[in-house]
């Protein structure tokens, strides 16, 4: 079973964000990059999925050549190969003009007899928190869709081998967390599943898989026009958050307010 | 908020290991009122000692630093937080197996346990590491790993204790004002503090907070990228944290250290990554700590396959993982040396800055010690804020410079090895004539100095074997034999020399005798026109320069001094200036000097000007105006050289017209124009001069160095209680020129040292001084005249016997060598005929 996983560089937002001086984007300066933790899992869950089904992963990205960075911390981590699908301006990109560009992947894969089984996005990009591109892109290939999916899982007693095909399965157990617990569906293939963080534990990468992501192939496309465009006006930073520090008091004197605090919260009823 | 003293007699800038250390040395020595404020918070504020290797392997070529380590290592023990290790230093290549020979003689010099060893015996000690790749290895038992963040709290608490200091975390300096030249007051964002003095040891942040005041601490924050890997099952089978030896894969730049079941990697391969102390990111904006940027891992990569190679077993493994990936800040300088001492740009503005937490508490100490009474007991010299030259404290020479250097950390440097970036700042008036005689230019404070000319090259073949060529490659580096011929022309003819470089300057003002008077050793109350060369001493009777004086007027007194030193000279002469009648004025930039020296320099010099210049018209050690066509030129009848001439001083705009007049002049005589290989080396070594920072430092007395005069003027001056103890004292050590009697290596090559060899006696046991300190060669040199090459050194009264023979230790092999003086006496003409024919 091969499988997508489409990624995203955003900015590692551990430590304060500020703005640039257009207003329209973060100051990247001190930020280190990273992909979201959706998207960890989601690779995580591709490489597991394929390796049990001696299946292949792609990772691929749309972006700038500084997303190369993010392709090959996911190629270290057990994928085969990345398509860098490049634009020098991203931010020009709705969810939309997205979906398409990983649709037309797809599609000129599939022409060239390389089948995705599964296309894995994150639930939500990290950044624009949009949780659009799984759906649009669902549509835009024409295959089911499931979203906010922690878990994958090659169900041997449901899953139907495709006798057509080429031998792989032709549906999926996907796990995902409901208001009343956990939901399990039997998802036919292709499809395009959005993944929650939560269902795994991401790897870190070895040695030996970092030295292998340095030779993995790496393909660079050209993004295709954005058509919808990006609406996004400007950006505005939250009102600072008060870390207003109350001493209830010293030692045993600040128990009582101490229980009131916590019967306040709602920690105690 | 909490506020903070509104007073202190010192505020520290710094938390981490420099910060601690001195607000510990502080207060040990009787400091009261102190604060100490970081931005961040305690006990990690965030600075380059929390994400420290925290290593320590002790043998550096350079002694101050191997002082600066062995004291910290000391201090570290006291405070248990020191782990012996053991490290070894291995050499994947021939060429650096040369360099562990050579940095066994630094070993053996500075008296530190050191043994080369096979692949297999590091095996023994390290089973992970591949013995196939490696050639061999330098063993240093004494390695260990510190806790440098716990001995900065115990620093900080018993400082606390003593009830001398107020420590302000989470406080941020916004300003320092700074009135009449002087520090007045630091603003922090928790209130004011009114001090006269400031230490600024903040790491990679201590630019930023000197540019508050005005001030320049030129270093650059820069990236070493280190990794974490774990767990590895071969190490987590062992019990503690530090289990086996720290490898220093010296080829790859890189160093590999167990931590607990994990491997830390880190490299000094990668390009050079600076950074702008500005663009450091706030704690608040940080992922980590502000000096733990994003990873770059691409820079990274070539070194995991290195380390892979060298400890295939272990990091083949799929299921030891990177879990922690930095580039990692730490602060980088134009020539490698730390940044210790007062600026000489504010008074009261002190730097501790540039240091690795190998010598974190050793500078700690030591600049405390600075602070209370001037006499840091470890020599720190080579450190001092004072020495750079304006051009040195730029952004674009530091980056420059740090960008060039940054591969050298772990590289080999041949002492000899000139750097290529930001050249050609400084150029002397002459500048194109040395270009057309093909000259090879090094370079010193900024100016481009001829080292030798390829012109002179025809030289080669009228002197023949007497130039001492060498065949070793790393002997001949950096070096020709054209220096030596250059230097036998002069001998036999005549030299002359561009020594634009000199520092100059003049110390001017009704009270201009009492102020040198104060500061030298020599009589100084002398007539106009005599020119002095004295000793420069600190309060305990160390040397802190040598350099000649001129009496220009009965108020006016010139100073030359070298490039290398005399920014520093500037700086100490001006702090001991009366508080009105005598001022400065450097005017190294206003006078161009050029040395004409041999016994056919009266001839030339005679030859283009109507002035008197014979032995009685002109004696030795007088200076005065003459006029050479139509220049006026200050010629000053002295020598570095040893031999027959004089200093001419000529504005520099005039500087390549005296040199074409004595040119021509010279032509019939055989005049050559000589690089500072001879000024510098040949010349003053078969003359047994003496150089600052080789021989002359703050650990050796005027007596030991040779340089007693008889008598001791009346008038009081820097060091003269601790001098005059000094000559009813007997001598802890002898400064001695020894000739090496065979050059032949133990394959037939000729070998020819290059300093800092350690010298032992028959049996080849170390020799060791009053000091404490092992014998070694601080100076090396052809003496072409003599047919030798010579050594000078330091070594026990006892073993200082003209005559004695020892041996020199040079890439572990030994050469017989004999003591040839024992005093300042030449060994080339022995009775100065020559300087005063």
């Amino acid at each position: 079973m091969d499988i997508l996983v489409c990624i995203k560089r955003v900015p590692d937002i551990s430590g304060q964000i500020t703005l640039d001086a257009s207003g329209r984007d973060i100051d990247h300066g001190a930020l280190g990059h990273t992909i979201s933790a959706h998207e960890e899992c989601a690779v995580e869950l591709a490489v597991q999925l394929a390796g049990a089904s001696d299946g292949e992963v792609t990772i691929l990205t749309l972006g700038t050549d500084d997303a190369v960075e993010q392709l090959r911390a996911a190629l270290a981590v057990g994928a085969n190969d990345a398509v860098l699908v490049e634009t020098e301006d991203p931010g020009a990109y709705g969810p939309e003009d997205i979906a398409y560009a990983i649709a037309e992947v797809v599609r000129t894969r599939a022409n060239d007899g390389q089948n995705y089984d599964l296309v894995l996005v994150g639930n939500d990009a990290a950044d624009t928190g949009d949780f659009q591109v799984g759906v649009r892109l669902a549509y835009e290939l024409d295959r089911p869709v499931l979203t906010g999916i922690t878990l994958l899982r090659l169900a041997e007693e449901t899953a139907e081998v495709d006798s057509a095909g080429d031998g792989g399965p032709t549906s999926i157990e996907a796990h995902g967390i409901g208001p009343a617990g956990t939901e399990i569906f039997n998802l036919p293939l292709p499809a395009v599943v959005a993944v929650q963080e939560g269902g795994v534990e991401p790897r870190y990468p070895s040695i030996p898989g970092r030295m292998k992501a340095k030779k993995a192939p790496l393909d660079e496309v050209d993004a295709p026009e954005p058509v919808h465009g990006n609406p996004r006006v400007a950006l505005e930073l939250p009102p600072e958050q008060s870390s207003t520090v109350t001493i209830l008091g010293e030692g045993p004197e600040a128990a009582p307010a101490l229980v009131d605090v916590l019967e306040e919260i709602g920690v105690l009823r | 908020m909490a506020s903070i003293p509104t007073q202190a007699s010192v505020v520290v800038i710094g938390a981490g290991i420099v910060g601690n250390s001195l607000v510990h040395h502080l207060a040990r020595l009787g400091w009261r009122d102190i604060v100490q404020v970081d931005k961040g918070p305690l006990p990690n504020p965030g600075g380059s000692t929390g994400h420290a290797s925290n290593f320590i392997f002790p043998v550096d070529h350079s002694r101050e630093i191997t002082d600066l380590t062995l004291d910290s290592v000391r201090q570290y023990k006291e405070l248990g937080v020191f782990t012996q290790s053991g490290g070894f230093e291995i050499a994947r290549t021939e060429e650096r197996m040369q360099e562990l020979r050579r940095r066994m003689s630094s070993a053996q010099a500075w008296g530190i346990e050191s043994h080369l060893v096979s692949p297999e015996e590091v095996v023994e000690k390290v089973p992970y590491v591949d013995a196939g790749v490696i050639v061999g290895a330098f063993w240093t038992p004494s390695v260990g790993v510190v806790d440098s963040v716990g001995a900065g709290t115990q620093m900080r608490e018993s400082a606390q204790q003593l009830g001398a200091l107020t420590v302000s975390p989470n406080t941020e300096v916004t300003g320092i004002d700074v009135e009449d030249g002087r520090i007045a007051r630091v603003h922090t964002d928790r209130g004011t503090i009114a001090t006269d003095k400031v230490l600024v040891a903040c790491g990679v942040w201590s630019p930023r907070i000197a540019a508050m005041a005005g001030a320049a601490i030129p270093l650059t924050p820069a990236v070493h990228q280190m990794i974490s890997v774990g767990p590895v099952p071969d190490l987590a089978a062992i019990p503690g944290e530090i289990s086996f030896p720290i490898i220093r894969d010296m080829d790859t730049f890189c160093y590999e250290r167990q931590h607990g079941s994990d491997l830390e990697i880190g490299s000094y391969a990668h390009r050079a990554i600076l950074h702008e102390p500005d663009e450091i990111p706030s704690i608040d904006a940080a992922k980590l700590s502000p000096t733990e940027m994003p990873f770059t891992a691409d820079d990274f990569d070539p070194q995991l396959e290195q380390a892979l190679e060298l400890m295939p077993d272990v990091l083949s493994n799929p299921d030891v993982e990177i879990r922690y990936a930095i580039n990692g800040l730490l602060s980088l300088t134009p020539d490698g040396s730390p940044i210790l001492g007062e600026s000489p740009q504010v008074k009261g503005l002190w730097s501790a800055a540039a240091v690795w937490v190998k010598e974190g508490p050793g500078v700690g100490r030591a600049v405390a010690e600075w602070m209370t009474n001037g006499l840091p007991e470890v020599d720190v010299q080579g450190a001092d804020i004072a020495r750079f030259h304006s051009h040195q404290r730029t952004r674009e020479h530091v980056r420059a410079r740090t960008s060039e250097a940054f591969i050298k950390t772990y590289g080999i440097v041949h002492p000899g090895e000139q750097y290529e970036s930001d050249r050609n700042v400084r150029l002397s008036p002459m500048h194109s004539r040395h270009q057309e005689l093909g000259a090879e230019f090094f370079e010193a404070g900024g100016w481009e100095r001829p080292q030798w000319y390829a012109s002179n090259a025809h030289l080669l073949e009228e002197f023949g074997d007497r130039v001492m060529d060498r065949t070793a490659e790393w002997d001949s580096r950096w070096w020709s034999p054209i220096i030596n011929a250059e230097h036998l022309a002069l001998r036999e003819r005549a030299g002359i020399v561009d020594l634009s470089s000199f520092v100059i300057f003049d110390v001017a003002g009704p009270r201009a005798l009492d102020a040198v008077q104060g500061i030298v050793v020599a009589q100084m109350d002398v007539p106009v026109g005599r020119v002095v060369y004295t000793p420069v001493l600190d309060e305990a009777g160390g040397f802190r320069s040598d350099l000649t004086i001129i009496r220009l007027a009965h108020d006016r007194f010139r100073v030359v001094t070298g490039a290398a030193h005399g920014m520093v000279d500037v700086k100490w002469f001006a702090d001991r200036l009366p508080d009105s009648g005598a001022a400065i004025a450097d005017l190294t930039s206003s006078f161009t000097t050029i040395g004409i020296w041999g016994p056919r320099a009266r001839d030339i010099v005679a030859a283009v000007t109507t002035a008197d210049m014979s032995n009685e018209g002109f004696r030795f050690g007088t200076a005065r105006t003459i006029e050479v066509g139509s220049l006026e030129v200050l010629a000053s009848r002295i020598s570095y050289v040893g031999d027959l001439g004089w200093e001419l001083y000529v504005p520099m705009e005039s500087g390549a017209k005296l040199w074409d007049v004595l040119r021509e002049a010279g032509a019939g005589h055989g005049l050559v124009p000589v690089g500072l290989g001879v000024y510098g080396t040949t010349g003053r070594i078969e003359k047994g001069y003496r150089a600052f920072g080789a021989e002359l430092d703050s650990e050796r007395t005027v007596v030991e160095v040779g340089m007693v005069r008889p008598k001791v003027k009346t008038q009081d001056f820097v060091g003269r209680a601790a001098h005059l103890r000094h000559r009813e004292e007997e001598p802890k050590t002898v400064l001695c020129s020894l000739t090496v009697d065979d050059h032949t290596s133990s394959t037939g090559e000729k070998r020819y040292m290059l300093g800092g060899e350690p010298i032992v006696d028959q049996e080849g046991q170390p020799l060791v001084d009053g000091h404490g300190r092992r014998s070694y060669v601080t100076s090396a040199g052809s003496a072409p005249s003599l047919g030798k090459h010579v050594l000078m050194a330091f070594l026990p009264p006892a073993e200082a016997v003209v005559g004695n023979r020892l041996q020199v230790v040079y890439l572990e092999e030994r050469y017989p060598v004999t003591v040839a003086s024992v005093d300042a006496t030449p060994l080339f003409d022995p009775a100065n005929d020559r300087i005063r024919s």
